[in-house]
C-alpha cells in the first residue's frame, strides 16, 4: 500500500463532504499516515480462498407483508429541517453559477 | 442497592417509588457536576412517572419487572421528545420524533429514565474525551477518565447516579468504560437486542447491552431489552431464554479457555494480568477447568476494526447533510458547499478521521487492499473463535491493557488510543456476547475489569459463569469513596 499524502486527504475530504482548512489536512494526512501504517500489518495475512465477513451472526432475510401503515410523523419530521419552507427542505442552489 | 433490593422494598411499601426517584435525582445534583456523567436530567418527567407507579401500586395492580427503577440512557439511544445528541455539536438540539426499541421496552417494564449519558461523539472514543461537551470524570479518581465511549453511563452507575444504564458497545464501548468503572457491563450476542432507534456508527458492530453494579441486574436488564424486532432486520427472531436460569447450577466441570495471544501482550500491564489470572484460578477453585487455547489472529482485530468500523462510519455518518435535521451551517452558496461546511463545523476532529479513514478505505482503487482485506480476516479472526469454542465454554481475558489512564493521555495521538481496545474488539467483529466484571484493584485503587466472552447466543452460560465469579469474589464490596460513595 502506498503512503497516503496531503492531495489523497484533499480529495477523500472532497468525497466525504467535509471543507478543511490546510492545517487540518496537514494534521490529518499524519495521523491517517500512523493509522494506514499499523493497519497495514493486514496486507501480511495470507488471505487466499478465505471468503470475506460481512456480518458475524448469519441471518435470512426477514421477510414481512407490504402492507402501508400510517405513522402520522410527517409534521415532526418536516419540523426538524434546519431551514423549512412549508412543506418543503429548503436548500441553497444545486448548481453553482 | 441492586434492582432487586429496591424492587423489594418497592414492593413491601418501604420506600414509595417516588422517594427512590428522588434520592437519586438528589445525588445526581449533589454530584454530577463534578463527575459530568449527565447531559439531562429528566426530573420532572421521572417524578411524575413515579407518582402514577405508587398510585397503581397502592390500587393493587400488578406491576411489571422494573417498576420505579431508575435508569440512565447513552445518549445514542432516540429518546422521542428528549433530546438525543451523541454529544456531538452535530445534533445538539435534535429531538428524535420516535422512541429506540430498547428504550421502550424499559418504560414498557416500568422503569423510570433519570437522564441521557454523556459518551464519545458518536460513540467514537475510548474515553468520552471526545464528546462536544465536555469530558465525564471517573468517579474513583477524577483525573482519570471513565473510558468510553458509554463513560458517562459506567461513570453514572458507579457512582450511584442510577440503578442500571444502557450503553452500546461497537468495539468496547461498553466493557472497557465498565471495566475503568468498576461496574458490570454486558454486550449481547449481535442481534439480541434491536439497533432500531441506537444512532448508527457501524452496523454490523453495534450492539446495545446493560451498565449494573451486578451480574443478576444485567441480566434483568437484558431480560427486558433482549428479543426481535421487526424495525431492525438484524435482529434474530429467536426465543429469549432466562438469563438468570443457570446462575445457581454449578459450574463444575464447565471449561474456561484462556486466550494465550491476550496475556503475551506486550502493553499487558502487570496488575492487570496478575489480577486477571487470580481470578482465573479462582474460578478453578469452583471445579472449572482452565484450559489454555490460541487465537492466532486475535491481535489483527485492531488492524481489522479500524477498516471495518470507519468504513461503515463513513457512509452512515453520510446522512448529516444539513438539509433534513441536525445542525446548518450559514454557507448558502450552493448545496455542496453548504453540507460540506456543515461537516466541518460541526463534527469533532476524531468523527472527521474516522470519516476520512473509511472514505479513503471504500475509495476507488483502494477497496480491495483495505475493507475486502479486513474483511477477510475479520473471517479468520472468527474461526479462531469457532476453533476455541469446541474445546471450551467460555473465555476469558482482561477487558483492557491497563485501568482508567488520566485525562489526556493519549491527546494528539488516536493511534495509541485505539490500542486500548486491543482486547474488546475481537467479540465484537466475531458478533459473541463478552461481558466485563470487576476482578480487583491496582495499587492506585483503580478498578480491574476480567472479560468473560461466551459463544454466540449462549448469554446464559455465560451470566452463570460471572454470576459465580461474582459470589465468590466479593470485588463489588469496594466502593468509590468520598463524594462518590454510592447509596
Amino acid at each position: 500500500m502506498t503512503k497516503i499524502n496531503a492531495n489523497d486527504v484533499r480529495k477523500v475530504a472532497k468525497l466525504a463532504r467535509l471543507e478543511l482548512s490546510d492545517d487540518l489536512i496537514e494534521t490529518y494526512t499524519l495521523q491517517l499516515e500512523k493509522i494506514l501504517e499499523y493497519v497495514a500489518q493486514l496486507e501480511k495475512i495470507d488471505t487466499k480462498n478465505i471468503p470475506p465477513t460481512t456480518r458475524a451472526v448469519e441471518v435470512i432475510n426477514a421477510f414481512r407483508d407490504d402492507i402501508s401503515q400510517n405513522t402520522n410523523i410527517r409534521e415532526e419530521l418536516i419540523d426538524l429541517a434546519p431551514h423549512r419552507e412549508g412543506d418543503f427542505f429548503r436548500v441553497p442552489k444545486i448548481l453553482s453559477e | 442497592m441492586s434492582i432487586s433490593e429496591w424492587r423489594k422494598k418497592l414492593v413491601l411499601g418501604e420506600v414509595s417509588s417516588l422517594e427512590l426517584v428522588e434520592e437519586y435525582l438528589l445525588r445526581i445534583k449533589s454530584v454530577d457536576q463534578k463527575l459530568n456523567s449527565f447531559l439531562f436530567v429528566n426530573e420532572e418527567k421521572a417524578k411524575a412517572r413515579a407518582k402514577q407507579i405508587d398510585e397503581e401500586r397502592s390500587a393493587g395492580k400488578s406491576l411489571p419487572p422494573l417498576a420505579g427503577i431508575p435508569i440512565a440512557i447513552k445518549d445514542n439511544l432516540c429518546t422521542k421528545g428528549i433530546k438525543t445528541t451523541c454529544s456531538s455539536n452535530m445534533l445538539s438540539n435534535f429531538v428524535s420524533p420516535y422512541e429506540s426499541t430498547v428504550t421502550q421496552r424499559l418504560w414498557d417494564a416500568g422503569a423510570l429514565l433519570v437522564g441521557k449519558t454523556n459518551l464519545d461523539e458518536f460513540a467514537m472514543g475510548s474515553s468520552t474525551e471526545t464528546s462536544a461537551f465536555g469530558t465525564t470524570l471517573n468517579p474513583w479518581d477524577i483525573e482519570r477518565v471513565p473510558g468510553g465511549s458509554s463513560g458517562g453511563s459506567a461513570a453514572a452507575v458507579a457512582a450511584g447516579l442510577c440503578v442500571a444504564s444502557l450503553g452500546s458497545d461497537t468495539g468496547g464501548s461498553i466493557r472497557q468504560p465498565a471495566s475503568f468503572c468498576g461496574v458490570v457491563g454486558l454486550k449481547p450476542t449481535y442481534g439480541r437486542v434491536s439497533r432500531w432507534g441506537l444512532v448508527a456508527f457501524a452496523s454490523s458492530l453495534d450492539q446495545v447491552g446493560p451498565f449494573a453494579r451486578s451480574v443478576a441486574d444485567a441480566a434483568d436488564v437484558l431480560q427486558v431489552i433482549a428479543g426481535n424486532d421487526t424495525k431492525d432486520s438484524t435482529c434474530l427472531d429467536l426465543p429469549v431464554p432466562n438469563f438468570a436460569g443457570s446462575f445457581e447450577k454449578p459450574i463444575r466441570g464447565l471449561k474456561v479457555g484462556l486466550i494465550k495471544e491476550c496475556f503475551d501482550q506486550e502493553g499487558l500491564d502487570q496488575e492487570v494480568k496478575k489480577s486477571v489470572l487470580r481470578a482465573a484460578h479462582q474460578l478453578e477453585e469452583l471445579g472449572v477447568e482452565l484450559i489454555e487455547v490460541s487465537c492466532p489472529r486475535f491481535n489483527d482485530g485492531i488492524a481489522t476494526y479500524y477498516v471495518i468500523a470507519p468504513s461503515e462510519a463513513s457512509a452512515n455518518l453520510a446522512r448529516y447533510d444539513g438539509v433534513k435535521y441536525g445542525s446548518r451551517s450559514e454557507e448558502e452558496d450552493n448545496l455542496v458547499a453548504m453540507t460540506s461546511s456543515t461537516r466541518a463545523m460541526s463534527f469533532g476532529q476524531e468523527v472527521q478521521r474516522r470519516i476520512l479513514i473509511g472514505t479513503y478505505a471504500l475509495s476507488a482503487g483502494y477497496f480491495d487492499a483495505y475493507y475486502k482485506k479486513a474483511q477477510q480476516v475479520r473471517t479468520l479472526i472468527c474461526r479462531d473463535f469457532e476453533n476455541a469454542f469446541k474445546k471450551v465454554d467460555v473465555l476469558l481475558t482482561p477487558t483492557s491493557p491497563t485501568t482508567a489512564f488520566k485525562a489526556g493521555a493519549h491527546e494528539n495521538n488516536p493511534l495509541s488510543m485505539y490500542l486500548s481496545d486491543l482486547l474488546t474488539i475481537p467479540a465484537n467483529l466475531a458478533g459473541l456476547p463478552a461481558i466485563s466484571l470487576p476482578c480487583g484493584f491496582d495499587h492506585s485503587e483503580l478498578p480491574i475489569g476480567l472479560q468473560l466472552i461466551g459463544n454466540v447466543l449462549e448469554e446464559e452460560r455465560l451470566l452463570q459463569v460471572a454470576h459465580q465469579y461474582e459470589q465468590i469474589s466479593n470485588v463489588m464490596k469496594n466502593r468509590p469513596k468520598g463524594d462518590f460513595i454510592p447509596g
